[in-house]
């Protein structure tokens, strides 16, 4: 990305970290939400202006392998989704319960008005894994009754 | 090489002049320094500087210390409504009025005092034979900001023992609402009325809205977020016939559509001086006199423009203002003309590539050069940062500092999610073709690319109806 364009957001190297996840977005697709490895959060809202699709796919022993999303956002809201994608790559699912908003707000030095996109991210991530969870439940009580 | 030796003795001359400039004036050539070299300037370092010159292209050289004059790429300027470059010639007609007539106008003993003072009136004529309004209605202020403030809360409070209630709109300019509340707060009576889904104001609604006690309405002409122009004729007519007071915020509409305030029946019309490439910082107050309009004063003082605006008249911006205006009185055809082909060409670009593409306000009662388009499951902001190489606004939340999307759209019943992706494109004088071809272009790339990234695009290719889903809130 070249440093000489110049934009009304003003710069700063925090700026560019935005700027960098807005223009190269790590992960930006979709996996196959019918899969039962994969855990589906849509959360937000388009009349708030800010609607993020957070999926992930788990392995078998609990561990995230894949990460994709798509966000409906301003550039913040954005990079905040992209960063989460990149962190939740090879962590556990306890591990990645355990991302807050601040620290995704503190990575990309997001200005106070901001900080809602963190707080979005940080949902997304968790309904992902929720859905995971309800998925995997769902799994376990269709094999108890077929065994039955 | 005949070249070569013509630069050698201008630059010879240039040197010799220098010399004498500096023995004359007490300036100092030998210290600029040329971009593209390093150099000192006295009379050694002219010949080695002429020797490199000599020994590579010296054209070249030229050219390269243009470009490198700037480190950084300025993006192009599509925000005519947010403010406008000044016009060179008005810069020209101003600058006598800083350093050398420089009296003020109000003084009456002195040749300073008089020349000021009639570049004053001749400014004052400009600007009135552009509104076709007489010169003694035109009182210079700062700003149509406190044009408008001026106007509505004078009016207000000079007719408040028999009449305390003013109408105007929902999609008016945040000084005029704000002086509507600061009225409200007084104790008036204030109606905002809605505007109908194109953003023009429902005529059979404000005639029924007019009541014995209403003392002005308030109407602007052209709407600088979406850029509908409102009937104003017809307002007019319907204000004389009740005996109200007829206001109308006409910033964004000077110079731009041809005005008369006759036949229009407009009692005050505010005029802003940076929307007409004219200086920042100078506005004027159309001020009828016949049938005379009475206002209190908001700035009191010695009783300078007819007591409605005391302070000195700033004599360059007056001036200024009076050049912008003449000028744009003998180019507003042709203006409007370059302006709606331009507009046409990208608003036809941009709709015949995108799919999902809504224009706010009204197609035909508009000014071509605003145009606000909303483009479907893309956030506003996001497509700014997208299109850094062109200077633009967006009416998304995420760009004011509250949360709220623009009320402008909001009153045009957007649905909140187009509100949020909403761009205004501005188009003025000194647009060219090349600016909105790219800025067309990389519109389309940028939005198609965004909505690659979007989920509520992936959910409407895979056929999902977005308003039967229960969002989560947060």
């Amino acid at each position: 990305m070249s440093n000489n364009t110049t934009s009304s957001f003003g710069r700063g190297r925090c700026y560019f970290k935005v700027v960098d996840h807005y223009e190269n977005p790590r992960n930006v697709g979709s996996l196959d939400k019918t899969s039962k490895n994969v855990g589906t959060g849509l959360v937000g809202a388009p009349a708030c202006g800010d609607v993020m699709k957070l999926q992930i796919e788990v392995d078998d022993q609990g561990k995230i392998v894949d990460a994709r999303f798509k966000t409906f956002g301003c550039g913040s809201a954005i990079a905040s989704s992209s960063l989460v994608t990149e962190w939740v790559k090879g962590k556990s699912i306890a591990e990645a319960m355990t991302i807050k908003n601040t620290d995704i707000a503190k990575e990309l030095c997001l200005p106070p008005v901001k900080l809602h996109c963190s707080m979005l991210a940080e949902d997304a991530i968790k309904a992902a894994l929720q859905d995971y969870r309800v998925k995997q439940q769902d799994i376990e009580i269709e094999a108890v009754k077929a065994s039955n | 090489m005949v070249a070569d030796i013509v630069v050698f003795i201008g630059l010879w001359l240039f040197h010799l002049c220098s010399l004498l400039a500096k023995e004359q004036t007490g300036i100092d050539f030998s210290t600029f320094e040329f971009s593209c070299i390093q150099h000192s300037g006295n009379s050694l370092d002219i010949c080695q500087y002429v020797g490199y010159l000599m020994r590579n292209n010296i054209f070249t050289e030229l050219i390269k210390s243009r470009a490198l004059e700037k480190d950084e790429l300025r993006p192009l300027y599509m925000d005519f409504q947010a403010t406008t470059p000044m016009d060179p010639r008005v810069l020209d007609a101003m600058l006598p009025y800083q350093v050398n007539y420089y009296g003020n106008p109000h003084s009456r003993t002195h040749a300073y005092g008089w020349e000021s003072e009639s570049a004053m009136e001749k400014a004052r004529k400009q600007v009135a034979d552009l509104i076709a309004a007489d010169p003694r209605e035109i009182v210079f202020t700062s700003g149509a900001t406190e044009s408008n403030n001026m106007s509505i809360k004078g009016v207000a409070r000079f007719y408040k023992a028999k009449k305390n209630h003013v109408i105007t709109t929902q999609t008016e300019h945040k000084c005029v609402l704000d002086s509507c509340r600061v009225l409200e707060a007084e104790g008036f009576d204030i109606t905002y009325l809605p505007v109908k889904s194109n953003g023009l104001v429902d005529l059979q609604l404000l005639e029924e809205t007019i009541r014995p006690e209403t003392s002005l309405v308030s109407v602007m002409t052209v709407n600088n977020e979406i850029g509908v122009m409102q009937p104003v004729e017809e307002i007019g007519r319907i204000c004389r016939s009740r005996n109200v007071f007829f206001h109308t915020d006409a910033a964004q509409a000077v110079g731009k559509v041809p005005i008369n305030v006759s036949d229009w029946k407009v009692d005050l019309m505010s005029i802003s001086g940076h929307k007409i490439y004219g200086p920042k910082g100078v506005g004027a107050l159309y001020v009828r006199r016949r049938p005379r309009v009475r206002m209190e004063p908001l700035q009191n003082g010695g009783g300078q423009e007819r007591g409605l605006r005391s302070g000195t008249v700033p004599t360059p911006l007056a001036v200024g203002l009076g050049a912008a205006c003449e000028i744009a009185q003998q180019e507003l055809e042709y203006d409007h003309r370059w302006v709606s082909l331009l507009a046409k060409r990208l608003v036809q670009k941009i709709m015949s590539e995108v799919p999902d593409v809504v224009m706010n306000g009204d197609p035909e009662q508009r000014y071509p050069g605003c145009i606000n388009l909303s483009f479907a499951y893309v956030e506003g902001e996001s497509l700014l940062m997208a299109l850094k190489d062109v200077a633009l606004s967006s009416g998304s939340a995420c760009t004011s500092a509250s949360l709220e999307p623009s009320y402008v759209l909001r009153a045009i019943g957007t649905d909140e999610d187009l509100a949020h992706s909403s761009i205004r494109f501005g188009i003025g004088r000194f647009s060219t073709e090349a600016e909105v071809d790219f800025t067309a272009e990389k519109c389309i790339q940028q939005v198609k690319r965004l909505r690659e990234m979007s989920p509520l695009w992936e959910m409407v290719q895979e056929g999902i109806d977005l308003k039967s889903i229960k969002w989560s809130q947060h």
